[in-house]
C-alpha cells in the first residue's frame, strides 16, 4: 500500500516535471527555438565526431542526424508565427520583415539535408563534405536574422 | 574704459590664436615620411592577401550584399551606422578616379598606420587604423600590392552623415592625442610563446578584434581595462560577446574549440557564428590553420574580464 503511495507521488512529481518543461517550450518562445536549434546542433555534432575521426563511421548515425536536420528546419519557422515577435531578445525582427527569406533558407537546409539522405555520405570526409555545405545554411541564417545576447 | 576694453579683448584673441596654435601643433596629421616606404621591396602578393583576410576588407569595402567573387570588387558603398553618425565606406578598389588607383605606397602606408589621407586630413577611426598602426611595413606593402591585383569599381560612395561636431576634421587631432596609439593593447610575459606573440600580432592589428569587441566611452575610445571584454552591438540590438578567457561563454573552449571556430564557424555545442561575425569567420577561414591556433592562444593568454 506505501509502495502504491509512493509509486503514485513519484509519478506524479514526474508528471510535474515533464508538465513544466512542456510549458517552458510553449510554441513560439526562446526555450522551444532554442531546443529546436539544440537539435540540430547535436546531429551536426555527432557528424563531426565521424568527420573528424573521433568516432569511427556510421552509417546508421549519419542517416539519424541528417534526418534530424532535415525535419527540424522543417518545422523549425512554425515558431516563428505572428503574434510571437516580442519576449525573445535573440530573435532578429527581420524575421518578420523577411520572413519568406527566413522561410526559405529553413527550406533550402531541409532540402540540402534530404539531397544527402538521398545519397549518404559514404565516408569519414564525405560526411565533412556534408557538414561544410550544411554548415553555410547555419552561418548565413544566424547573420541575417540571430542577435547574440550575452 | 573703452581702451582698457580693447585691450581685453586683444588678450582674449590672443589665447586663443595661441591655443589653437598649441592644439593644431599637438595634434596636427602626422604622417611617417615618404623615406620610411622607400625600400620595401617588391611585394609578396600571397603574404597580401593574408594580410586582407585577416583585415576582412571585404566587410565593410565590398558592395554590400555581394557575394563570391563579387566581393572582391572593393567598391565601397556600406553605410556604416555608429553613435556619431553614418560613415559612407569609400572605394578602394583600384580604379584610377574613384578607387585608390594612383595612392603611392606612402599614401596608403599612412593612411592604414596614422590614419591620414592622402590630402594630409586626419581619417576617422572607423577606419580601424587604430588597430592597424600594429601591422609591420612589410605587410602594409604586401596588402597593398594584392590590393592592386584586384578589379576596378567606378562607383563613389556618398560623403559621411555626420552631425557637428563629428563633422570637423580637425577635431579628430584630439581624439587621436587621446586615444591613438601602435602600443601593445596588452603587455605580454617577455618569454610568452612565439605563438602567443603572433597572435597578439594578428589580434591586434590587422585582425583590429578589439574595434567590436572592446566597449568605449563616450568618445569612442577603448575603455582602459576592459580590453576585449565584449560590448554592445554598434549595429544595433544585442551585444559583441566578451572573448577573454573570463567570458561566460568563449572562456570555457579550449584553444583548439577557439581555433576550430574560427575554421568552420562551429561553436564546441555545434552552434554557429552569426551576426558581422559571420562574415569576420569566413574571411578568417582563409589563414593556415597555425595562425588561427596562434589568434586562439592568444585569447586565452589576455587577461580576465
Amino acid at each position: 500500500m506505501r509502495l502504491k503511495a509512493i509509486a503514485a507521488a513519484v509519478l506524479v512529481a514526474g508528471l510535474g516535471v515533464v508538465g513544466v518543461a512542456i510549458a517552458a517550450q510553449e510554441d513560439g518562445t526562446h526555450e522551444a527555438r532554442s531546443a529546436l536549434m539544440k537539435k540540430v546542433g547535436g546531429a551536426a555534432g555527432a557528424m563531426a565526431a565521424i568527420a573528424k575521426g573521433e568516432k569511427p563511421y556510421d552509417a546508421e548515425v549519419v542517416k539519424a542526424s541528417l534526418m534530424t536536420i532535415a525535419e527540424t528546419a522543417k518545422v523549425f519557422p512554425d515558431q516563428f508565427k505572428p503574434g510571437t515577435e516580442k519576449g525573445d531578445k535573440a530573435a532578429s525582427p527581420k524575421i518578420w520583415e523577411d520572413h519568406a527569406d527566413f522561410k526559405a533558407r529553413a527550406a533550402k537546409l531541409s532540402d540540402d539535408a534530404d539531397k544527402l539522405l538521398a545519397q549518404l555520405p559514404a565516408d569519414p570526409a564525405g560526411v565533412g563534405a556534408a557538414m561544410k555545405a550544411l554548415g553555410a545554411n547555419c552561418g548565413g541564417c544566424h547573420e541575417k536574422f540571430r542577435i547574440k545576447t550575452e | 574704459m573703452v581702451r582698457r576694453f580693447v585691450r581685453f579683448l586683444l588678450c582674449l584673441v590672443g589665447v586663443f590664436v595661441i591655443g589653437g596654435a598649441v592644439f593644431y601643433f599637438i595634434t596636427a596629421p602626422n604622417p611617417l615620411p615618404e623615406s620610411h616606404w622607400a625600400n620595401l621591396g617588391e611585394p609578396d602578393l600571397k603574404n597580401g592577401e593574408m594580410v586582407f583576410w585577416t583585415g576582412g576588407c571585404v566587410s565593410c569595402h565590398a558592395a554590400p550584399g555581394s557575394e563570391g567573387d563579387a566581393k572582391l570588387t572593393l567598391s565601397g558603398g556600406l553605410a556604416l551606422k555608429s553613435p556619431f553618425g553614418t560613415f559612407h565606406v569609400p572605394n578602394i578598389s583600384p580604379d584610377e578616379k574613384a578607387g585608390i588607383g594612383t595612392w603611392t605606397l606612402a599614401q596608403f602606408g599612412n593612411a592604414m598606420k596614422r590614419g591620414v589621407a592622402p590630402n594630409g586630413e586626419h581619417l576617422y577611426p572607423s577606419f580601424p587604423y587604430n588597430s592597424y598602426a600594429r601591422i609591420s611595413d612589410k605587410d602594409v606593402n604586401d596588402l597593398f600590392g594584392y590590393l592592386k591585383t584586384l578589379p576596378k569599381s567606378g562607383n563613389v560612395a556618398p560623403p559621411h552623415e555626420l552631425p557637428f561636431p563629428f563633422n570637423i576634421r580637425l577635431a579628430l587631432g584630439g581624439w587621436k592625442f587621446l586615444y591613438f596609439n601602435d602600443e601593445p593593447r596588452v603587455a605580454l610575459p617577455a618569454n610568452a610563446d612565439d605563438k602567443i606573440k603572433r597572435g597578439q600580432y594578428l589580434v591586434e592589428g590587422a585582425g583590429h578584434c578589439g574595434e567590436c569587441h572592446t566597449p568605449r566611452d563616450r568618445l569612442g575610445g577603448f575603455e582602459a581595462d576592459q580590453w576585449l571584454a565584449g560590448a554592445p552591438n554598434p549595429e544595433g540590438q544585442g551585444r559583441i560577446p566578451n572573448i577573454t578567457p573570463g567570458s561566460k561563454t568563449v572562456g570555457s573552449w579550449s584553444q583548439e574549440d577557439i581555433a576550430n571556430y574560427l575554421e568552420t564557424g562551429f561553436t564546441p555545442d555545434f552552434d554557429s557564428a552569426g551576426g558581422s561575425m559571420a562574415e569576420v569567420q569566413r574571411n578568417l577561414a582563409h589563414l593556415p590553420k597555425p595562425e588561427l591556433e596562434a589568434i586562439a592562444a592568444y585569447l586565452k593568454a589576455v587577461p580576465n574580464r
